[in-house]
Formats: structure tokens, sequence, C-alpha cells
């Protein structure tokens, strides 16, 4: 038995019933490590020596390194945060070590969360498992590409308009974005604070209930974490869809769609509706709106929340002359090209001028997406659509193109723009041997009908394959 | 100092008239601060009343103290504003090293507090300020320039213990009239703020602030000039004295023919001038939006009204109050006024005392003069209204006289000990036996003949010297009413 070819479910069964340890789950994955994280790359910062003395009882869980750990760095992948150590754990992992799960590792990510591939890392990228040749997706690639090489059995990740599913999509793997506040986001680190949220990866549905059960309810530190009670979400893990009504949004198959992917997802519908689910189109008219309300939205807030990297308190510091100089010396130094692209784009949005053209507008249209959102869940349960155009593209074949790799969100950021929760499963694999992703959208707090859903595919697809590496 | 002189000498204002807005900072007094559980209490080694919250670090979110949130709306409700049932809070971005995450949770289109009031007399004349605003905002971390100036300075240390303190910003209209009236109006405002007990208003600790906006107008034109802003004005006389300068600057600049810069001025205390900021310094755009990482604030007229029922007496009821139930004069009810603490210790004391009056003046009079002249605050001296009392008893009674009094007085502050105890101690109980003072008053007459001479020969003040010598026979403690009744009774009146 290999330890990495275990799921999270049966992992956790087995150090349960005792037949197998914490410690051996940390060898066995470390093992795998060091048999794959050259080519892959998953990771920003490994410790087996330090993981099995903080051992715990239970899985060990791969973190993404915006994501606060004690102990560990937490750099969002920035030389802004090369060196920077969190005296405090972020909620989600002081939940998890309540719970007896250790840190596995610090997950690679695009820096500060922005971006698409990974590629933005200013460290290294991360590689696709199923091609190293492709990028594991954006931002939590790291996270995604860790799961699907079987270095961790699960790892979490965060979703500001896509940045779980869409890496989830292509990587293989299952990832979860949450309803806004469900999870809480106490030490994630900011990069749109009314988007972002932390979700897990995982290989299979109901490993993504198991961890979810770890980390959502309601967090006293977060002011904008829901109050309600969250449920036993392995409780909705049974394969039934019978009446269940499925949407399927005119705008999310439309032009640009890799007709591959357009394919399997029809496909992966046309399952659920074998299996009992009335499937009928909808339509979500804003949805044209949202990629430019999006990135309006999310730099205008990240140009706030990354305005406290000054080299005054923490983090790097270049000198300067005066005071102006430190600031701007610090900030050319630290921040990596895109971020800076977002940080002006998002200045700009606020600037007194173009507040109303640009935020305010970019606001409204928010508002529009959600209504368009409540509406069409007047009429089904969940909407199914494609996580992503595309599969997995090449290395650098988006770096220096900023708006193609901005499209690579088209189909997940109206999902941020409406707080609303949403699974990414993996369902085909295209011609090339690449991973597509089915997304399934639910209203606010239906993450439990989400995964039934999930799980009910999943049982009528079949084991999906495993990378070869 | 010189310029001073020079700028308002030359200028004559009657022909001008100024109008006066004030923007006004406020701590407020939680034990916790507004976003965080640190401490708030002033002087503490620098950066030891930190966490990752108020120090802004990656990841840490705010979350509202709700005591913060109160003692803000209640300060809405003491100057009469109408509290918003939706508000919301906003991020004021722009860089400077004390602003932990580069910007400051303020409120900006959605304040707590707006439309209020308040009422001060200048001059005898009633005057009603209106006030905008008054929003929840949180304090800036501290700036500890090496060297003489900012300029200069080669380093710069920073401590951000006061980073996160809850504030109000209070906005008046411009409705001021005179610099005169801007101080009258701030101390009014102090009174106010701390008798609704939202805070201390120190304004050596900086826990009160005050900008101004001012411009000046041909009297009868109706449209406003052009303003400026002064700042780093740290006492409300040094407001009254800036803007002083000010207006005569303005109007000295408009009646050579030139023209007023819409620009932020400093006030120089030493120099006692404003002197401009350069421009580069001036151009913010602070980019306000929501601040998505708090949820909008709703209160419900329930909420509202039972804080506004929990709102102390405020300073003019008091003053109303005083002259009313103590039938004290307006001169006395306006000194009692000036802080809750001496309201209550006059009430306390009057309570237990038949002649509010008497009271009045002992707290007016020594209480008063002593704390200045210790420089204390009335909570940090031992003299309690009963003890007081008791010393007035005493008085009352005829065991001590008034100057024995005070004597007394001055002891029991520094010592706190009780009248009765000092006068017992001491000896010094006034000698009201008759018998034992017409003794001595017949030994003085006999032994000053020249006295009583002249006395009977018409020279009334004659008499004191008879006094003078029965009270140091007693040492003083011979009561002065019986001695002088007394030899009145034994001499005769004078002349005959």
């Amino acid at each position: 038995m290999q330890i990495h070819e275990l799921t999270l479910v049966e992992a956790t069964d087995m150090l349960e019933r005792g037949e197998l340890s914490a410690a051996e789950v940390i060898n066995g994955l470390y093992d795998r490590i060091e048999a794959v994280e050259e080519k892959i790359k998953a990771f920003l910062e490994i410790d087996r020596e330090r993981v099995l003395r903080e051992a715990g009882t239970q899985v060990p869980v791969a973190i993404k390194d915006n994501i606060c750990t004690r102990g560990w760095k937490t750099t969002c992948a920035s030389r802004m945060l090369a060196n920077f150590h969190p005296p405090y754990d972020a909620t989600v992992v002081a939940r998890l070590r309540r719970q007896g799960h250790a840190v596995l590792g610090k997950t690679n990510m695009d820096e500060f969360a922005m971006g698409s591939s990974t590629e933005y890392s200013a460290f290294y990228p991360t590689r696709n498992p199923w091609d190293t040749e492709r990028v594991p997706g954006g931002s939590s690639g790291g996270s995604a590409a860790a799961v699907a090489a079987g270095e961790a059995l699960v790892a979490l990740g965060s979703d500001t308009g896509g940045s779980i599913r869409l890496p989830a999509a292509f990587c293989g793997v299952v990832g979860l974005k949450p309803t806004y506040g469900r999870v809480s986001r106490f030490g994630l680190v900011a990069y749109a604070s009314s988007l972002d949220q932390i979700g897990p990866i995982t290989r299979t549905v109901a490993d993504c209930a198991l961890a979810l059960n770890w980390i959502a309810g309601h967090d006293p530190l977060d002011s904008t974490s829901l109050p309600e009670e969250a449920p036993d979400y392995r409780t909705f893990l049974r394969p039934d869809v019978k009446g269940l009504r499925v949407g399927l949004p005119r705008e999310y198959f439309g032009e640009g769609l890799d007709s591959e992917v357009r394919d399997a997802v029809l496909a992966a519908v046309r399952q659920l509706e074998a299996g009992g689910a009335k499937v009928e189109e909808v339509s979500l008219p804003h949805t044209e709106y949202a990629l430019a309300a999006y990135y309006l939205i999310a730099p205008a807030e990240a140009s706030s929340n990354l305005a406290r990297y000054d080299g005054v308190r923490y983090g790097l510091r270049a000198e300067g002359e005066d005071v102006v100089q430190l600031f701007s010396n610090t900030r050319s130094r630290g921040f990596g090209p895109e971020v800076k692209r977002r940080i002006m784009l998002g200045t700009y949005a606020l600037s007194a001028g173009y507040y109303d053209a640009y935020y305010l507008n970019a606001l409204r249209v928010r508002t529009l997406i959600r209504r368009d959102f409540d509406r069409v869940f007047e009429k089904v349960d969940v909407l199914a659509c494609p996580t992503s155009p595309t599969v997995a593209f090449r290395l650098g074949e988006k770096t220096d193109d900023p708006m193609q790799m901005y499209l690579s969100d088209i189909y997940t950021v109206t999902v941020n723009l409406a707080g609303l929760p949403a699974l990414s499963v993996p369902c085909a694999l295209n011609s090339e041997g690449l991973p597509i992703g089915l997304q399934l959208i639910g209203p606010p707090l239906a993450e439990g009908r989400l995964l039934q859903v999930g799980y009910a595919y999943e049982e009528a697809r079949g084991p999906f394959p495993r990378p070869r590496i | 100092m010189a310029l001073a002189g020079n700028v308002s000498k030359g200028v004559d204002l009657s022909r001008w008239e100024i109008v006066i807005g004030l923007e006004i900072h406020v701590e407020l007094l939680t034990d916790s601060k507004v976003f965080c559980g640190c401490a708030t209490d002033f002087g503490g080694e620098p950066n030891t009343r930190v966490c990752p919250v108020c120090l802004g670090l990656p990841g840490s979110l705010p979350v509202l103290n709700a005591k913060a949130l109160e003692y803000a709306v209640k300060t809405g409700l003491a100057l009469g504003c109408e509290i918003a049932p939706f508000s919301k809070f906003d991020r004021k971005n722009y860089f400077y090293p004390d602003l932990p995450k580069a910007y400051q949770i303020s409120q900006y289109d959605l304040p707590l507090c707006r439309h209020g009031h308040l009422d001060i007399e200048v001059n005898g004349e009633k005057r009603r300020i209106g006030i905008t605003r008054v929003h929840l905002e949180e304090e800036t971390g501290k700036s500890l320039h090496a060297g003489t100036s900012i300029v200069d300075s080669p380093y710069t240390l920073l401590d951000y213990n006061r980073a996160g303190i809850p504030l109000v910003e209070i906005v008046t209209e411009p409705d001021l009239r005179s610099p005169e009236e801007a101080r009258i109006f701030l101390e009014e405002l102090k009174r106010v703020v701390e008798f609704a007990g939202v805070s201390d208003v120190k304004m050596e600790e900086g826990s009160l602030r005050c900008d101004a906006n001012i411009s000046v107008r041909p009297r009868g034109e109706t449209r406003l000039g052009t303003k400026t802003e002064v700042k780093n004005m740290n006492s409300f006389r040094a407001v009254q004295r800036a803007l002083e300068y000010e207006a005569a600057r303005q109007v000295a600049v408009l009646e050579s023919g030139g023209r007023i810069e819409q620009e932020t001025r400093h006030w120089d205390e030493a120099a006692g001038v404003t002197r401009g900021m350069r421009s580069k310094e001036q151009a913010h755009d602070y980019r306000y939006f929501p601040e998505p990482d708090l949820v909008p604030i709703v209160l419900t007229p329930e909420q509202i009204e039972k804080w506004r029922q929990e709102l102390p007496e405020l300073p003019a009821a008091r003053r109303e109050r005083l002259m009313r139930e103590y039938g004290l004069p307006p001169y006395d009810a306006e000194i009692l006024t000036t802080s809750r603490k001496l309201a209550d210790f006059f009430e306390e004391a009057a309570r237990q005392f038949p002649d509010p009056k008497m009271v009045s003046n002992w707290v007016m009079g020594e209480l008063l003069r002593l704390l200045k002249a210790e420089g204390k605050e009335l909570d940090q001296v031992n003299v309690t209204p009963a003890r007081l009392v008791g010393l007035l008893q005493l008085i009352r009674a005829g065991t001590i006289s008034g100057a024995t009094a005070k004597e007394v007085f001055e002891e029991m502050f520094r010592t706190g000990q009780e009248a009765a105890a000092i006068v017992e101690r001491r000896g010094l109980q006034q000698i009201s036996d008759e018998e034992t003072i017409r003794q001595l008053v017949q030994k003085a007459i006999a032994a000053n003949p020249e006295a009583v001479e002249s006395y009977r020969k018409g020279k009334e003040k004659a008499i004191g010297a008879l006094v003078g010598q029965v009270m140091r026979e007693t040492r003083g403690k011979a009561n002065p009413q019986l001695v002088n009744r007394l030899l009145l009774e034994a001499l005769g009146k004078p002349g005959q």
C-alpha cells in the first residue's frame, strides 16, 4: 500500500482504526514529495522533521502560502514577504491543529494570489503533474498540483476569482469555493477582501466534504463570517440526484469555449440527467460584464490591502533618502509585475474623478450579477458549466498577455462576485490527456447540495485516472 | 513673533466677518481599542499595547468594539444629532509610517451621526452652532522625530500603542464668527463630551485635537471667502491665537489686493504664526471606498433610545438645575460645571449641608485654588465631599473660625484627614465660652488705655487693637464675633 495513493477518507479511517499512524502518513507523503517535487515544484517550504515533531493524530494538510502559519514562513510567493514569519495561525490553521492535523508544508501560488497559472510566483512556477510543460492553473496552483501529484492528500487554497476551481480543473482534482463567510478569512493574507474565500482541494468529493467539515463555521475574529452553524457535510454524500433541477447557463457555453471542454461538460450533465436530474437551459444575462467588474473591484481592494507593505514594520525594506523613497524603493523591488499592474489598476479605479465611472459601476454590475443568480435559483437547484474555457495551457503561453490570462477566469469570477459556493469536479481527459473540470454552482450555503451532486456525478463517472509523473 | 505683531497690528478687522468651522477629534474612553482587544490606557512602554490587528499584520482582520460604537453614538446624542439607522465604515487610504495598514478605517458618506448642534454663550449672547456630523474612526500611531524638527530629523521612532484607539471626529458647520467664539465652543464641547462619559478629553495627552477652517469676507457679503485649514494647535488658547493670527493675515492679504490660497497651514506656537505647507504634502486623494472587512452598522430605534436614556445630565441642563435647585448665581453654576467631577463633588456636599452657597464658595475658592496650585485633578486628592462638609459643619457650629478653617482645609487637602481630627490634634477649637472671653476682654481693656481712649473719642478702628490682643492671647482661637460683641458691650458705642 502506498500512502500517496490513498484518498483522504481512506487514510482518515485507517488512522481512526489504528491501522496507520500520523507519522506513517507524513513519511509516506514526504517520500512522495522527495520523489516528484523536483519536477512539480508545488511547495515553497517543506520540512519533514518539523512535521514529524508536530505530527498530531490526523492527516497533515498542505497550506497555500497566503494562509498564516505560526512557525512556517508565509510569503504569498512574494519577495516582499520572503522572510515573513507570522506570529499567529490563521483561524483555519488553528482549527486544523486543534483537530490533530499538522501543517504538511506551504504551497506555491501566484504572488499575492494574483494570477491564473502560478507563473507569477516570485520564486518559481509550479508544473502541472499531467504535463510538466503546462501550468497547474492558479493562483492555488501549488495546492492543486500537490494533491494531483500525491504529495498531499488534502490542501487548502484560496479563491478570489477562481483560484481554487481553476487549478483544480487543470490538475484533475476536486476544489470547493465555499459561500462567502462560510470559512473564516482571519489569517488569510488579503487580496480582495470582499471576494476572498478559503476552501479545500482534494482528490474526491467525499474527501472534500470531510475537509470542509474541519474548516467551516463561524469565527468571531472575522466580522464577515456567517453565524449559521455548519452541518456535517458528509451526511450529504448520497448518490442521488433524482428530481434535481440542473440549470445550464447559456452564457457559459458561448464563444471562446474549447469544443472538447464543452462536449465533456455536456456529457457529464447527461450523466446527471440519466440519474434522474432535470436539465434546463437558463440565462444569467449580465455575465458578459462580470470579468470587467471583477478586474475593477478586486484590484481596487488589492490596491488598499497591499498598501501596508511599505518596508516600515515587517517584510522587505529597501532604504531610501527619505521615507517616501523608502516606500517607493521597497514597493518597486518587493512586488512583481502582475501585482504592480493590479495595484495600479485599482488605484486608478478608486481615484477622484474615476471612482464613479469604474468602481461604482463595477459595484452596480456586481448587484446585477447577484440578482441574475437569485432569479435563476428560483427555478433550478444547481448550475452546471465548465470551470474554465480551456484545459491547462503551456508555461509562458499567456504571461505576456494579461487579457488572455484574465479570460481563464471568465466562468469563475461571477461566483465570487455573488458570494456563492461552487465546486469543480474533474469530468474527463481531453484528446491530449489533460483534465477538464465540471463546475457546479449553488445558492448561498448550498455546499451540502453541491457535494451531493458532485458525489453522485463522481459515482456515475467512476474513478478518475491519476497523472503519471 | 515680530511678524505676528505686524500682521495683526496693521489690520482693521471691523469691516470683515470671520467664518470658522472646526474639525475635532476626541479619543473615546473605552478599555480596549476599536478593532482589537489591546488596552488603551495612556503611557505604556512604546509598542507594548499592540497585536497583529492594530499593527496591520498580513491576514489580520478588524472586529468592531461594541463599547466604542456606543460611545460614538452617545457623543452624537449629546450633541443633539440624528443617529443613522444604517451606517458603514470606509477606508481612507494614504501612506504614512504611523498608519499601520496604510489606510485608516473611518466613515465617509454614511456617518453614524448627523445634523446636531451645540449652544454656547458668547458675551451674554446665546449662539447655536451646527454640528454637521460625528463619525467613528481609528487613531493612528505616533511618530517621534529625533532632532529638533521633522526636516532635520536623522531618524524617526514609531510607537503603535495609540494605533487603533477609538476616535470620534466631530465636524461643525461654518457657524463660528470669531476666534474667541471658537475657543468658547471648544470649552463647552469638552464639557459635553466629558459629562457624557465618553472621553476624559485631556488635551495634553492628545485625547482632544482640533483643526480649523477659516475664511474672511467683507461684512454683508453672503458668499464664503476662500478658506485655509489651520492645524497643529495644542490648546484651546492656541486655537484662539492661531485663528486670530490667521484672520488678520487673510485680511491683510485681501486688503493689499492679494488672493487667499486654499491650503493647509501649520500653527507655530513659539513664533505665533501660521505657515503654509508645501503643496506636495497637500495633494491627497484618499480613495475612500467601503471597508470590506466590516459589516454595516445597523441600529434599531430601541437601541438608540436606550443609549439616549443612559446619557447623564449634560452641562447646560446641569447649570440650569444648580441655579434652580441650590439657588446659585449663574457664575457659580458655570464654574461648578467645568467638569462633571466638580459638579458631582459640589452636589454631593451640598446635599449634606444646609447652605449650598457656602459649599459653592469653598469648592470654587479653596478647593480649586489648591488643585490649581498643586496641578492636580479632583480624583487625585483626598478631600471628599463628606470631609468638606465636616469642615463646614465645624465653621457653622462655631468650633473654628473661617480663617482657621482655611488652614485646616489645606492640611486636609494634603493629608486626607478629617477636619475634626486636625482641629482636635492641633487644638484649634474656637473659644466660645462667654465668661473666658469676657475676662480676656477686660484684660485687654486694662492693658490698652490708649486704644480705649481713642475709641471712646470716636475712632472706631481703634477697637482692632483690642480684638488683636484677645486673639493673640488665645492664639487665634477666640470666637471673633463673640470677642467683638463683648468688647462693644464693655466699651459702649464709640464717641460716647
